[in-house]
């Protein structure tokens, strides 16, 4: 049993749970009278045909590769941090009261903090939910949902009675500095009259990302604690015996987690809204579950996995316009992805590994 | 504050608890046999769709429960083929059902209805009125016992007798028959239970569709009784609020029932009141909204006492072979 070659482990499953996840869509679309091959069309040239799409696209990615990596560097140490919500949005709060009380000469200055305030202040957040699951031992899954609900209900309060400047109605900090504004991909891609990227959200934190992924990917697989994390995901008991300490490994590989998680608002927060706004995770800490389970937890996966996403979601606001068809269909095609290589994911495997065995000639 | 303030109050925290109380029941048979269910809120909005679009098109509120029965069933099923047949993460499958309830909800409303993701306003017929129970108007006049009776007692609809009716039911069920014995050892010991020559698959199964039919009349007491219709994300997290309560109460029918209600004390008066002032000091409202998951955290914590749950909870059983 489980002898399937890795490629099909990592590339055969995932695609094949997308297979089916994108068949029982395009019933839902024929369902509401639309023809999923035009539906696939307009999100093809809303999203990819044109450098503005791309833009789009490219940003949501962003968020999905920092969520993606937040849930994925938990995994390993087998932690299902569901909370990459609450924890974005606290690192929202944190870049928030960086960029609105100290004066920063320079954006990259400014970016360089924010990095570290995002990452504390998301680190923070899953940082009471990672000691009651080392020394309470409560389930962080429990803990970190409860903490999502806390985190909204904070951030409600701090933007209502403490962010919000006087006479705005909008629950929603200032708006950040000038000067402190990052560049966006149409700025830095642009060369004489050729404009590219136009209008899009896109901007250097995408950068940031790609470094995270190659980071995790360092850290996972080529370092100690990266070792000593995938150990203790293997076999608490096993890790224990070689002496990893249970309790350090969950804390660390957590507050790594909500760190990633965090620094999902750069993107968001700091690129692109340049304040701090309600829900500034935009459900992202949840579509990194979805990217994680589809990107088999490996920073390349989950950069393509990210880049999937973030064309459904661009894809998606382009059907919308178009078609009778609203965005939740991606929200369902989300589902779907995390019921598909998540849950039933033996459901997929079964079959395969049965058939790789047939193929080797095995009885 | 005076008698007639209490008593609004009160009243209104039975309407809320109501539907954490049949959510909360819900999780406790699921959880109990060994199934970890954080998809109760997907089940419940769901339930509260159906619920709403069949009440609206049939004007039967009665024929809104079956469906809204149904549609959280049809979810539970999708939970227990997940994590029962195939094995699969339990919480993983939770997950899943509150999106593909979040998506499939408003996708279908909007197709039907085109009012932006909700159903229709449903009217009298559609919804589960207010029962008036025997003598409340003469006994209304009586001191204290009068209003109690008359206001708080009499005067919801039926599914909140329903619901408060469950919970007797369930600690009979669970603790007095044999099908209750079973259903408990197949959450602590599902080796035993297969040992014994009882089928553990069947139980969970059992135990997956009960927590569907009570999610189904959480739903449909939001959608058709507390409310007049759907509207979307009209759950608003009351799924985990239940999972919350449910784990309070240490996984037990009456202590569930104390947990509801003091949660729905909570929402009640954080709807009143807004912001508290208590001498000085002001409690956001915003405190109020979060206080049953920090008191639930600081009870994982375990401060308070220490949560038992299910020792098979959230495992597959793999049968030995």
């Amino acid at each position: 049993m489980d002898k399937m070659p890795p490629w099909a482990d990592a590339v055969l499953v995932p695609v094949i749970s997308l297979l089916l996840a994108a068949a029982i869509s395009s019933i839902v679309i024929l369902a509401i009278g639309e023809n999923p091959i035009e539906a696939l069309n307009y999100m093809i040239e809303g999203a990819l045909l044109s450098s503005a799409g791309w833009g789009q696209v490219l940003y949501y990615a962003t968020n999905y590769i920092f969520t993606g990596l937040a849930v994925a560097v938990a995994s390993h140490a087998r932690l299902f941090n569901i909370g990459g919500e609450g924890q974005a949005q606290l690192g929202g709060l944190g870049i928030a009261m960086l960029c609105l009380f100290i004066p920063f000469p320079h954006w990259t200055l400014a970016f360089v903090f924010a990095i570290v305030a995002a990452g504390l202040f998301g680190a923070a957040w899953a940082y009471i939910p990672a000691v009651l699951q080392a020394k309470r031992d409560s389930h962080i899954v429990i803990t970190t949902i409860m903490f999502n609900y806390i985190a909204y209900a904070l951030l409600n309060y701090m933007l209502v009675n403490v962010l919000r400047p006087e006479g705005a109605m909008e629950p929603a900090s200032g708006n950040f500095p000038d000067n402190i504004h990052l560049p966006t991909f149409q700025e830095m891609f642009s060369y004489g009259d050729t404009i590219l990227f136009r209008s899009a959200p896109a901007n250097v934190s995408f950068f940031l990302a790609v470094i995270a992924c190659i980071g995790i990917w360092v850290l996972v697989w080529r370092t100690r604690l990266g070792y000593e994390l995938r150990a203790f995901g293997q076999s608490e008991s096993a890790a224990k015996y070689a002496g990893i300490n249970p309790a350090r490994i969950t804390i660390i590989a957590m507050l790594i987690s909500g760190a990633l998680a965090g620094m999902m608002a750069l993107n968001t927060t700091m690129g692109y809204s340049e304040r701090l706004v309600l829900n500034a995770s935009e459900g992202a800490g949840f579509i990194g579950i979805a990217v994680a389970l589809m990107g088999r937890n490996h920073p390349v996966g989950i950069f393509f996995a990210a880049l999937l996403f973030g064309f459904l979601v661009q894809g998606g606001t382009e059907l919308s316009f178009w078609t009778s068809i609203p965005t939740e269909l991606i929200v369902v095609i989300q589902a779907l992805v995390i019921l598909f290589t998540g849950a039933l994911d033996n459901m997929v495997r079964m079959p395969l590994v049965k058939l790789f065995a047939l193929g080797k000639g095995d009885r | 504050m005076d008698f007639l303030t209490l008593l609004q109050v009160l009243d209104s925290t039975v309407r809320l608890a109501t539907p954490l109380l049949l959510a909360c029941m819900a999780g406790l048979f699921s959880e109990r046999a060994g199934v970890f269910d954080i998809g109760l809120e997907g089940k419940m909005l769901f339930a509260a769709f159906s619920a709403g679009a069949v009440a609206y098109v049939t004007g039967s509120a009665w024929l809104g429960l079956i469906a809204a029965i149904a549609g959280s069933v049809l979810f539970a099923l999708i939970h227990g083929l997940a994590s029962i047949t195939f094995r699969g993460n339990q919480l993983i499958s939770g997950v899943a059902i509150n999106f593909l309830a979040s998506g499939l909800t408003v996708l279908i409303a909007q197709n039907w209805f085109k009012q932006g993701g909700r159903t229709p306003s449903v009217f009298s017929g559609g919804r589960f009125e207010e029962i008036t129970l025997p003598f409340a108007e003469t006994l209304g006049s009586v001191p204290i016992f009068g209003p109690i009776y008359a206001d708080l007692i009499s005067g919801h609809a039926i599914l909140v007798y329903i619901a408060f009716a469950v919970v007797p039911i369930s600690a009979f069920v669970l603790y007095k028959t044999r099908f209750g014995l079973r259903l408990r050892a197949v959450g602590e010991a599902p080796d035993a239970v297969d040992t014994a020559g009882i089928s553990v698959v069947r139980l969970r199964y059992t135990a997956v569709i009960i927590c569907g039919v009570l999610c189904g009349i959480a739903g449909a007491y939001l959608a058709i009784g507390l409310q007049a219709g759907f509207v979307r994300e009209m759950t608003a997290g009351r799924g985990f609020i239940a999972l919350a309560a449910l784990i309070f109460a240490n996984w037990r029918p009456w202590y569930a029932m104390g947990t509801c209600l003091l949660f729905g004390l909570l929402q009640a008066v954080a709807l009143r009141y807004q912001n508290i002032d208590l001498g000085g000091i002001t409690l956001p409202v915003q405190l109020m909204d979060a206080l049953p998951y920090i008191l639930t955290v600081i009870l994982l914590a375990g401060f308070v006492g220490k949560p038992q749950p299910p020792r098979a909870g959230g495992e597959a059983y793999v049968k030995e072979r």
